[in-house]
């Protein structure tokens, strides 16, 4: 397999990856978004833990979940090995650059941004898929389910504090505007560019870089402030 | 016009070069960048001072030669024109102007602003060509192509490999030089041929010269002086994938 | 010295066809042993060493540009004309041949211009084939325009870049070949001195512009591409680094120098600006097809393209439509060229040098719309709005005049061969296919016709009958020639005065543009040659190169070939000024009818003026070829 190692070592089979794993993970937000509004409903978070439950459980998610931890790790991996060689391929910098004159902030920022929701991930996943999965989480008993792990106590527990909630809402900023960048990129990246379609693969980007990261951030805030 | 001059000075390659500053006056609005540079080493030379090398050849905004990273921008401030097209009417009296070259692991400089572009050249010997001998080629008219394909493989074509792209990008990638021919080639039913051969030998030479990768901020097509397009980058990107995919070249290259 | 052509036997239209059989071939697997210098990778160069190379034969390309890409010939704008008759309007080989001719003004050979035509078309197809982009009809076949007046629509073209698309071809074969191996390709090194071994051309000397080390490179023969000697007049349309030299050193190694004084100015220049001009940049001839040529009937200093708007039509004088009711503005360039420096000299010119006049589309833009002239036009208006700040969909043009082509050049016979034995000369570099003056779009074809068609038979033909023994750059006459060259950069270097390269160049180039340009006559021709002289010897005392011969030093690279314009330019004046006829673009103002129009004179001056070097500050011999017209009628131009 010596041509397939090759072609995924070379400059743009290292784009071909980032590509491939960002979309991925943008499927990853979509479905982790749709669990997530059972948060929004007035339900005890009965509908919330049952997701919970069905994503810890579920044969496919379980797969599906790998996945997602594969397509991070090579994301993160991969944008690190290219930005040190992009480094190096322009050992003397310039005196005077102007790069805003031809191109926006975010293009040139994904690393900033990428570093920025990575931290957060840790964060993120110490507190709920860390606790879920090997935490002691009290249990909670609902009409026909048996005797399930109640995460809604946890998430609600944690978005009583203000600190946090600032930090998921800055932290979906700077995933708004890595997604931005990121979501026609990969379209471009894969060479999948067109006259007809480039233009709605951009809004198409735009509408979800702006609406997922909302959705998201809308939750820690809507949860606080009920719980005021 | 008056203007304070900020020119990056390197003897040789070895040397670790630095700015000098010069002070230029009485400069016409009329005068193109090059001609400005050209006053200013008339007064060097009468001084006995080296005057600043630069290169240049054709000043009609063709041949490529030109090279001059001005004011942060390559080919200066100006869109779609290269440095020799620049005028200074496009600049205010009394501005400072920072000059440097072309800034990339594969452009090494040679001398003050001249660089090393050698790196494209080779690009090109990889495979940016259709291997046709002289003579036993078809009547021209056996070949129809239509002229959206044969427009948008000129548009491609009109490459004059200056390297601006490398320059303006953050991660020195060539890749829009690399994209223009093996898109020009690729649309073309005479290129069509050796199309995979093509991408695969070209990327790896790109990669073996040193160039970073592609992050699609678009500097590359913004401070192109003949405007090439982002969609040749993705005809490149295809170009090569269904090459890797399908093509029977297993060895290391 | 008596000059033969070799010019093959037989009806005009078999000549070629009946050498190519005639010629000695070297064997395939024999090719391999020898070696070919070619200087130059322009269209001519490029194309000559891409075709060796896939013949067998072992290539050392040579330039001094960074990349073979950048040779001038990149900047050709208009086409390249092919005898195709794709378009059904009744054109041939032979009338491409007979519209060359005639446009030479009878001052070329019939059977080299015969030959052009005939290979033409194959050129074509070659491009076509290598993935020239050439402009297409909707159908998808290959487009044509009329171009230079001529009466068939036969010039193809890629947009306003067809020299860089055609150069951009043959770079890619020579790229393959470089690839291959069978190309070995030095940038950056400037051929400074031929050198012969009994007679033959076996290599020559150059200088790495870099490192500036001197070297030889042996070879069994040497082909010069080399281009034109328009920069004597300091500005032109060439780059700024067209040079000379090489032609001018193989020169003073024997090979004669023909019809020096035959050089082409092109009518639709953008004027100069200021003293610090450095180069002219060229709009397409195309221009004239709308656009209408006018200068104020009365002088007005100082005139700006603004202030035109408000001349009232009764007040324009429309020169060209005046005096040439028929072709109007599109009569020849020389004629244009020549009625423009008239009108200026007249005291009626525009702008603020006073030497230009307005070339106005305001008639065409109310006729057709501003779409149309934009669909044309378009990137010629807003090349010339990005140069003058003037726009020409408001105002008018103004145009001038400037040096664009030199026919004249090294003197071949049939086979591109110079009378030096094994020295080939290609393309601009050369004289031999556009007599006293090049038509449109004839330019690109002659340099490819050179090397992808003509020399890969002809130079066969020569080596076949060389032993295949190589000569080691260690022969008695590289070292003598390495050190002749060596000593002039010395001298360059250690004359250590006050003036610059530029400042000698300048001063040369308006001797020549005021006494040797568009219009010349004896007494003005007698001045320059003094200047000339006066000003060279100034330059070999009073110039200032800083920096060293051993590193990149644009100065002494410049010095170099400003000091073979010197010697270039007086025997420049020396062809005008025996030449007392008008013909093509040499107009001698001795030699004109009453109408005031240019007068050949066929019984004096049907001849090639081929020139020998006898030694410095000697004066050149004058060998003529005398040309023998068998199957054309000469006539004189009229465009009344």
């Amino acid at each position: 397999m010596n041509w397939l190692s090759q072609t995924l070592a070379s400059s743009l089979g290292k784009k071909l990856i980032m590509a491939l794993t960002g979309l991925f993970l943008i499927l990853f937000l979509t479905g982790h978004l749709i669990g997530n509004l059972q948060l929004l409903k007035d339900d005890g978070g009965q509908a919330f833990n049952e997701y919970a439950k069905f994503m810890t459980t579920t044969p496919i998610v379980k797969i599906l979940s790998y996945l997602t931890y594969i397509s991070i790790i090579l994301h993160v991996i991969y944008s690190l090995i290219l930005t040190i060689n992009n480094l190096k391929s322009r050992p003397i910098k310039y005196a005077v650059n102007r790069q805003s004159e031809n191109s926006v902030w975010t293009s040139r920022n994904m690393g900033i941004l990428g570093t920025l929701i990575l931290i957060f991930l840790v964060i993120h996943l110490r507190s709920f898929w860390y606790e879920m999965h090997f935490g002691s989480i009290p249990t909670i008993a609902y009409e026909g389910g048996g005797q399930i792990k109640n995460l809604y106590l946890i998430v609600v527990e944690a978005f009583s504090h203000l600190w946090y909630v600032i930090l998921y809402v800055v932290s979906m900023v700077a995933l708004a505007f890595h997604l931005t960048h990121g979501f026609q990129s990969a379209f471009q990246t894969l060479g999948l560019r067109h006259l007809k379609y480039t233009p709605l693969i951009k809004i198409a980007g735009l509408l979800f870089a702006i609406l997922v990261p909302a959705l998201f951030a809308l939750q820690p805030v809507y949860l606080y402030l009920k719980n005021l | 016009m008056y203007f304070k001059l900020k020119i990056w000075r390197q003897k040789s390659p070895e040397d670790k070069g630095g700015f000098q500053f010069y002070e230029l006056d009485d400069v016409s609005p009329d005068m193109s960048f090059l001609e400005m540079i050209d006053v200013l080493n008339e007064s060097l030379e009468i001084k006995g001072v080296e005057p600043v090398h630069f290169d240049h050849d054709c000043r009609e905004g063709i041949c490529g030669t030109c090279s001059m990273f001005i004011n942060g921008r390559p080919h200066g401030p100006q869109r779609g024109v290269t440095t020799c097209q620049l005028h200074m009417r496009s600049f205010n009296d009394g501005d400072t102007i920072t000059i440097e070259p072309w800034r990339a692991r594969s452009f090494p400089v040679i001398k003050d602003l001249v660089v090393d572009r050698s790196a494209f050249d080779r690009i090109i010997q990889a495979g940016g060509f259709v291997s046709v001998s002289t003579g036993g080629v078809p009547d021209a008219n056996e070949i129809p192509i239509s002229t959206n394909i044969a427009n948008e493989a000129m548009d491609a074509a009109s490459c004059i490999g200056c390297g601006a792209c490398v320059a303006a990008c953050k991660n020195a990638s060539a890749m829009l030089f690399v994209a223009a021919k093996i898109s020009q080639l690729a649309l073309l039913p005479q290129g069509k041929i050796e199309a995979a051969s093509r991408a695969e030998n070209m990327v790896v030479q790109m990669d073996s010269e040193g160039f970073g990768t592609c992050t699609n901020t678009e500097a590359c097509v913004a401070e192109c002086p003949k405007e090439i397009g982002l969609v040749h980058i993705a005809r490149m990107n295809r170009e090569y994938f269904f090459a890797k995919q399908s093509s029977e070249n297993i060895s290391l290259r | 010295m008596n000059l033969d052509a070799k010019i093959p036997e037989g009806p005009l239209v078999e000549k070629w066809t009946r050498h190519k059989f005639n010629i000695k071939l070297v064997n395939p697997a024999n090719k391999r042993k020898y070696d070919i210098i070619v200087i130059g990778t322009g269209l001519a160069g490029a194309s000559a060493a891409a075709s060796l190379a896939e013949l067998g034969y072992n290539i050392k390309s040579f330039c001094f540009q960074d990349s073979p890409r950048r040779a001038h010939s990149i900047a050709a704008q208009g086409g390249i004309n092919a005898s195709k008759n794709y378009q059904n309007d009744g054109d041939s080989d032979y009338r491409l041949f007979y519209d060359t001719i005639k446009g030479g003004d009878y001052r070329s050979r019939e059977a080299n211009v015969y030959r052009l035509a005939e290979v033409s078309s194959s050129i074509i197809d070659q491009c076509v084939a290598q993935g020239v982009p050439f402009a297409r009809e909707y159908g998808g076949l290959l487009d044509n325009r009329s171009f230079g007046g001529a009466q068939v629509s036969r010039t193809f073209y890629a947009r306003g870049q067809t020299g860089q698309q055609l150069l951009l071809g043959a770079y890619s074969a020579i790229s393959r070949q470089i690839a291959n191996s069978k190309v070995q390709i030095f940038p950056r090194t400037e051929m400074l001195d031929l050198v012969l071994v009994d007679g033959q051309a076996r290599g020559v000397v150059v200088r790495d512009l870099v490192t500036g080390k001197i070297e030889s490179h042996s070879s069994h023969a040497v082909i010069l591409s080399t281009g034109g000697y328009g920069n004597v007049f300091y500005l032109s349309t060439n780059a700024m680094a067209s040079n000379a030299t090489a032609a001018w050193r193989a020169h003073k190694r024997g090979a004669l120098f023909a019809n020096p004084c035959f050089t082409q100015i092109h009518p639709t220049c953008i004027p100069v600006s200021g003293e610090h001009q450095s180069k002219l940049t060229l709009m397409s001839e195309s221009l004239r097809n709308d656009g209408r040529i006018w200068v104020p009937k009365k002088g007005i200093r100082g005139l700006t393209a603004k202030d035109a708007l408000r001349i009232p039509e009764e007040e324009r004088d429309y020169f060209l439509e005046r005096r040439y009711p028929a072709f109007g503005n599109l009569v020849p360039r020389d004629v244009a060229s020549r009625n423009a420096k008239m009108v200026c000299d007249e005291g009626r010119g525009v702008g603020a040098t006073g030497l230009a006049v307005f070339l106005d589309f305001a008639d065409t833009i109310q006729r057709d719309g501003r779409d149309v002239i934009e669909q044309k036009y378009g990137n010629l208006f807003d090349m010339y709005k990005q140069i003058t700040a003037d726009d020409p969909y408001n105002v008018p043009m103004m145009i001038y005049p400037a040096v664009h082509y030199t026919m004249g050049g090294l003197w071949v016979d049939y086979n591109l061969m110079t009378n030096i034995h094994g020295l080939y000369a290609l393309g601009e570099c050369n004289f031999s296919d556009h007599g006293a003056n090049r038509l449109g779009a004839s330019a690109l074809m002659q340099g490819l016709a050179d090397g992808y068609f003509v020399i890969p038979y002809t130079i066969g033909d020569y080596l076949a009958n060389m032993p295949y023994r190589k000569i080691s750059v260690d022969h008695e006459a590289f070292q003598l020639a390495e050190k002749h060259v060596k000593d002039r950069i010395e001298n360059l270097l250690n004359i250590n005065g006050n003036r610059t390269v530029d400042d000698f160049h300048k001063e040369l180039g308006k001797i020549m543009w005021d006494y040797c340009g568009m219009s010349r006559n004896e007494e003005g021709l007698k001045h320059a040659k003094q200047e000339v002289i006066k000003l060279r010897d100034e330059f070999w005392k009073d110039l200032k190169v800083i920096g060293t011969h051993e590193e990149l030093n644009m100065s002494l690279e410049k010095a170099n070939r400003v000091a073979d314009f010197f010697e270039l330019g007086e025997l420049m004046i020396d062809d005008a000024l025996q030449r007392s006829e008008s013909c093509g673009g040499h107009f001698r103002e001795e030699s004109q009818t009453e109408e005031g129009e240019a007068l050949r004179i066929d019984d004096e001056f049907s001849f090639v003026a081929a020139w020998k070097f006898t030694g410095k500050d000697q004066p050149e011999e004058l060998i003529k070829e005398e040309l023998i017209f068998e199957n054309v009628k000469l006539t004189q131009r009229s465009y009344k």
